[in-house]
């Protein structure tokens, strides 16, 4: 066991855990924040995306160790205060979901890529999206929400 | 009044989505919540002789291991495992005996007081066994194909109508003929969800389970047969399900390990299959289809023969409509249809996205293109040289079929009357463009089901049903009808679903939730509207006293006069006369099975797709489609469409890329992740473009709904074969078309 | 998993002293292949040496004209900057054909090198590997081998003891641009060139490379020659991204003033153990202009000697055409990642 200390969507927490727990375990089964969703297990379907210091990873793919002394950000802290981040509008306006499985790890990938192209093009949003796999599957919705979210936002300081 | 109904909005659900909010089976938690993690076997067939858990036993917080050998004692009788999806034979008993049917069977469960402590100790677990010979090439064991066993299954999946005509003798005369040999390999569902169920043993021994399933009352009923349980015991609970797609129609052999667990440790259990476990129980069958057509000179299909075998396990008769979507489409003379099953040492297939849709009709439009080439005539003009307003596989007029006009809508925005029809007549560079195109169809059904609708003291209509939402809009389009049919707001209007407690409803599938559930929200919400009607005329005063219920209309939260809307009741007064309680009804829909009877009643599609092929390194893209639907009533078109590009995607993934690969030396599924199973990612996807056809049927039900969750897929992967020829002059009867097989 | 030990040493050495000091220990940079093997079971460190705190988070010009890639930079900060996009854009341009942008966004230089293979039997443990398990058997080999290698598979006996591919994009341009790796071990520091740094299976199958036991990689020389004019990166998969390749070629041409090739590198993935290289089909390009029949022949010579073992046999062939399509993309100066994926809509 040992002790990490992670600011998780603003908020500090100090726990034990074991060598071998994964991060997006630590997320679900410790601190309750099951909107980061576990869709294989092995890095291959982007659903356990969350942002580490501020960039998009695989929760699945880390241990919470690792991530000891880190800024993390999941989808439930992604629009702090209660409001919807442009980009949960854009999906929910766009129909960018069906089953919603996926739903999160798209957001948090997608909001990444913003952060880095304010301004993608759909193939750069293709690209971009690559690691996300949405099997209902509603990727025109999705490219049209981030579209949607990217003009909503333009000239907006991130 | 329609002030919901036929529009575009969005999802009742959306927000709880987007922000992480909406539960899956694996997210509830419980006090002391204990981690099951399944050992699966590592051969094909034979017997365990030994199983070694004492190791795993050792490690501090491992709470169990169960196996055949320490399970409790559960239901003898094979009837006992059978849900409401089960084909006819004898179901798969998880840890029964030591006996192995198949690679990855579950052979034992161990539980501990971690993920990881579980997933560690199952590696410790050590087998011997003693392996038996394994069959599991169905190309290699088409020899072995027999009928299958008939059931109550096969009461929705009747075997192909007997001859008609003379196919031997007209074929042979035919000027025209094609024929040839088509196949796909096994799918499997991989919904982004894995399978889970969060048993929570509760103080009295009952069991809260939050399960990853298409039927809450399915997985109510397994549970109670298998463990001999009451069904106030059991109540399952699954609001949310992370995709499905079929997989979900029969209880996963996780929920029957979870209850055996809880029960064993009276302590709650979480059970989480990991994506290689996906690949150990249901998928869509490998298939062999054989079909032989004869034409007139002028395109007059006068002979249809279409054969199919399908696997199945050793142990349940798993079978599909496959062959009779020819004379379903296409209304020849004379029809020789036949369908097999060849048992093998894999688990029982289970219906997926249009299961023998998929799969007969992409057949069948394959070979109508071949015979277009033939013939020298136009694919869509021998389309409509052949078009019926009768299905000939029963000789019933349908109900309505609007594919002319799909044909029409389609070709026009997908400019097909500009292709030259000579394959490898358009490039780009490289790039061999090719357009192809298809018709699809699927069966619009009703079943049965249960409704509950509640107008609450405070003016607030709650309305649930035991269905479920596996990604479709249920919750969306159930809120629009109850909200339309007793004329309030949205969202005053709360639907709920997926819990066993809630009224009756099927198994969510076969497309035909809209049109089930949504009838029996109809029938109840009406129901209640008569209730609250009585109610407003019984106010001192009333301006409805004397009206009869087909003089009023529920709109803007009252009940009011059609001729004189100033004569209105609020349902606030309503329910306000009910001396403080809330309104209640609950109310059955049946199929009006008199008015049914006498038509066939199915949705229908023409696609329209372009390829780009290229030449040198045989990468195939799906550049454009283009999808007119014919699905009756449209109750959300937002809904409704991402449902058909749904489809569509499932479509480009099964002409092109997806398939579980059996390396059958040893009788496994390798490709076994997400990584190596390929589905399409998002830049695989270009311009997909979908029409709804304007098409009313009264028949069908009374929403005139036909539902969609299949009918997206089904024309899409002939449409794509067909454009592959016409870019390459390449015949692929193969699916999934690889790059390999265009080199 | 397993549970094991865990470190996060901050210098060099210290991380070195403790990998020699523990029995079955090894590293995690970005982990995201390693932690997969541990969750399949397929690796189970005891210990685990957390590297992520070393300083070998940069990236500096060398004296030369080279570049110097630290081992812990990721495979994303090393595709966008910018002396790498305007020097080494071969070496851009795999990375960003490989994984995902979350995986890149976590994955080393370092730790790319050390990808283990795609192959499907390797992952099962259910099935005989003779890299999981020497001495067990190869199930690919008469198995299910779409993804397998054709080339250098041989082994001292009859039958191959290992056909698995070495899946890296970005170690494919590595070999195309001669990079060398450096290491610090308990004997001091050393490097290797990237030609033998990978190696083929042989007998020895469980090997995947050359390092040996308590080094560390800290850093990866790129030389002075930029071919960043005349270059493509052609990965051909079964889907448009997110896959591992089938075939993919790296290939680097210097043109002279008459627009003759001066100098090919072509560097093919997905076909062996290694990234693959053939000097002489190489030198058949030199002093000459382009041309599909030099070009076809320079891909016959690349893949001499190639083997298929049913599923995989189409790659041959795949190959070939790869490499004349590469061939003629670099030589054109076209820097598209491969026109077979292009987005843009032609009509």
């Amino acid at each position: 066991m040992s002790t990490i200390t992670v600011t998780v969507n603003g908020k500090s927490y100090t726990k034990e855990v074991e060598g071998r727990t994964l991060l997006v375990h630590f997320l679900r089964d410790t601190l309750g924040l099951t909107g980061t969703h576990v869709g294989c297990d092995t890095s291959s379907c982007g659903a356990c995306t969350i942002h580490l210091d501020g960039r998009a990873v695989k929760s699945c793919s880390m241990l919470a160790a690792q991530a000891d002394g880190s800024i993390l950000t999941t989808i439930e802290g992604l629009a702090p205060g209660g409001e919807l981040h442009p980009l949960q509008v854009a999906f929910n306006d766009e129909h960018g979901l069906q089953c919603g499985f996926c739903t999160p790890g798209m957001i948090m990938t997608a909001a990444d890529l913003l952060s880095q192209n304010p301004n993608p093009t759909e193939r750069e949003i293709r690209e971009g999206l690559e690691g996300n796999i949405c099997r209902c599957t509603g990727y025109h919705n999705i490219v049209r929400a981030i579209q949607l979210a990217a003009e909503r936002t333009a000239g907006v300081p991130a | 009044m329609s002030n919901y109904i036929g529009k575009p909005l969005s999802r009742v659900d959306g927000v709880a989505k987007v922000t992480g909010k909406a539960k899956y089976a694996a997210e509830f938690d419980a006090p002391d919540l204990t981690y099951g993690y399944v050992v699966s076997s590592t051969i094909t067939k034979g017997r365990i002789t030994h199983i070694e858990t004492s190791e795993a036993l050792s490690l501090p917080g491992v709470l169990s291991v169960i196996t055949h050998e320490n399970r409790p004692k559960i239901a003898w009788l094979d009837m006992s495992y059978k849900d409401q999806d089960a084909p006819p034979g004898s179901p798969f008993r998880p840890l029964r005996d030591n006996k192995i049917s198949y690679s990855g069977q579950p052979i034992a469960l161990v539980v501990a007081e971690t993920f990881e402590l579980a997933r560690y100790a199952a590696s410790l677990i050590r087998v011997d066994y003693r392996e038996a010979p394994h069959e599991t090439n169905l190309d290699t064991n088409l020899h072995r194909a027999r009928k299958p066993k008939s059931g109550l299954a096969s009461l929705l999946k009747p075997p192909p109508p007997k001859p008609r005509g003379n196919f031997d003798e007209v074929y042979a005369a035919s000027p025209a003929k094609v024929e040839g040999r088509y196949s796909h390999s096994p799918e499997h569902h991989n919904p982004m969800e894995m399978f889970a169920s969060t048993v929570v043993y509760e103080k009295d021994g009952k069991l809260t389970i939050y399960d990853k399933t298409q039927g809450a009352q399915n997985s109510q009923l397994y549970v109670t047969q298998a463990f001999n349980m009451s069904f106030s015991d059991v109540r399952v609970i699954s609001p949310f399900v992370g995709g499905a797609f079929g997989s979900g129609l029969r209880p996963q052999y996780q929920l029957f390990l979870a209850v055996m667990a809880a029960r064993e440790l009276k302590r709650s259990v979480r059970v989480t299959l990991t994506r290689q476990q996906m690949f150990t129980f249901g998928h869509r069958p490998a298939t062999i289809q054989n079909i032989a057509l004869g034409a007139d000179s002028n395109g007059k299909i006068n002979a249809i023969y279409h054969d199919a075998v399908g696997e199945t396990s050793q142990f349940e008769d798993y079978t599909e409509i496959v062959p009779t979507w020819s004379p379903m489409i296409y209304p020849a003379e004379n029809v020789t249809l036949d369908y097999k099953i060849v048992p093998l040492d894999v688990f029982t297939p289970l219906d997926m996205r249009a299961p023998g849709g998929v799969t007969g009709v992409p057949a069948i439009e394959t070979a109508i293109d071949e015979m277009a080439y033939e013939l020298g005539i136009d694919p869509l003009e021998l389309r409509l040289i052949n078009y019926s307003d009768r299905n000939m596989a029963e000789d019933k007029p349908f109900s309505s079929k609007e594919l002319r006009e799909c044909f029409r809508q389609g070709a026009e925005r997908f400019g097909w009357a500009k292709r030259n029809p000579k394959p490898g007549s358009m490039r780009d560079g490289h790039n061999l463009i090719g357009w192809g195109m298809s018709t699809g169809m699927w069966e619009a059904n009703q079943m049965p089901a249960r409704a509950e609708a509640v107008l609450t003291v405070n003016g607030k209509l709650r309305v649930t049903s035991a269905t479920a939402d596996i990604g479709t809009g249920t919750y969306t389009i159930m809120t629009q009808i109850a909200a339309d049919t007793l004329g309030m707001p949205m969202e005053d209007v709360l639907f709920k679903l997926g819990d066993s407690d809630m009224p009756l409803a099927p198994i969510e599938g076969g497309s035909w939730t809209a049109a089930t559930v949504g009838s029996a929200v109809k029938v109840v919400c009406e129901e209640l509207g008569r209730k609250l009607f009585k109610l407003a005329q019984k106010i001192p005063g009333s301006p409805l006293a004397k009206a009869k219920w087909d003089d009023v209309e529920f709109v803007d939260k009252h009940i009011r006069l059609k001729q004189n809307p100033a004569a209105a009741v609020s349902l606030q007064q309503a329910v306000d006369q009910n001396g403080g309680a809330a309104v209640w009804q609950k109310s059955t829909s049946l199929p009006a099975m008199m008015k049914q009877k006498n038509y066939s009643r199915a949705a229908h599609s023409a696609v329209f797709v372009e390829v780009m092929v290229d030449e040198d390194l045989g990468t195939i893209r799906v550049t454009r489609a283009v999808s007119a639907i014919a699905g009756g009533k449209i109750l959300n078109p937002k809904t409704a469409r991402s449902q058909i590009i749904g489809g569509m995607v499932w479509g480009i993934s099964k002409a092109l890329e997806e398939e579980s690969v059996m390396d059958h030396t040893i009788g496994r599924f390798m490709n076994h992740s997400l990584a190596e199973y390929h589905v399409p990612v998002n830049a695989d996807i270009h311009d997909l473009d979908v029409i709804f056809v304007e098409e009313h049927d009264d028949i069908v039900n009374p929403l005139g709904v036909k539902g969609l969750g299949e009918i997206g897929i089904v024309g899409m992967p002939a449409a794509i074969a067909n454009a592959v020829f016409h870019a390459t002059g390449k015949r692929i009867r193969e699916l999934p078309i690889t790059l390999d097989k265009i080199l | 998993m397993n549970s094991f030990s865990y470190s996060r040493p901050d210098d060099v050495n210290a991380a070195v002293g403790e990998i020699s000091e523990q029995t079955q220990a090894k590293f995690i940079a970005g982990g995201t292949n390693l932690l997969d093997l541990m969750k399949e079971n397929v690796e189970h460190p005891q210990h685990l040496v957390d590297i992520n705190h070393l300083p070998l988070g940069f990236i500096d010009e060398l004296p030369e004209g080279g570049l110097r890639l630290g081992a812990l930079v990721t495979n994303a900060d090393t595709a966008y900057h910018e002396l790498v996009q305007k020097n080494y854009p071969l070496l851009s341009m795999a990375i960003l054909a490989g994984a995902s942008p979350q995986l890149r966004n976590m994955a080393t230089n370092g730790g790319n090198l050390f990808q283990r293979t795609r192959c499907y039997y390797f992952y099962d443990t259910a099935t005989a590997c003779n890299k999981r398990e020497p001495g067990s058997g190869c199930g690919a080999l008469t198995g299910y081998n779409r993804i397998h290698a054709i080339l250098g598979t041989a082994s001292s006996g009859n039958t191959p003891q290992c056909i698995a591919t070495h899946p890296s994009d970005m170690c494919v341009a590595l070999r195309a641009l001669d990079a060398v790796v450096r290491v610090s071990g308990p004997n001091g520091d050393r490097t290797i060139p990237i030609a033998d740094f990978h190696r083929l299976p042989g007998d020895e199958p469980e090997r995947d490379n050359t390092i040996e036991p308590g080094e560390l990689v800290t850093a990866i020389d790129l030389p002075a020659e930029h071919f960043n004019t005349h270059y493509t990166y052609l990965k051909l998969r079964d889907r448009a991204s997110y896959a591992f390749a089938l075939v993919s070629v790296a290939v680097a041409l210097r043109l002279d003033e008459g627009g003759q090739i001066a100098e090919a590198r072509i560097a093919l993935g997905g076909v062996a153990h290694k990234p693959w290289r053939n000097p002489a089909a190489e030198a058949l390009l030199t002093g000459k202009a382009a041309d599909t029949t030099l070009f076809r022949q320079v891909a016959e010579q690349l893949l001499d000697g190639a083997q298929g073992y049913g599923n995989n046999t189409f790659k041959i062939e795949l190959a070939k055409r790869a490499i004349v399509r590469a061939l003629d993309m670099a030589y054109a100066g076209s820097t598209q990642a491969g026109d077979a994926y292009k987005q843009e809509d032609i009509l």
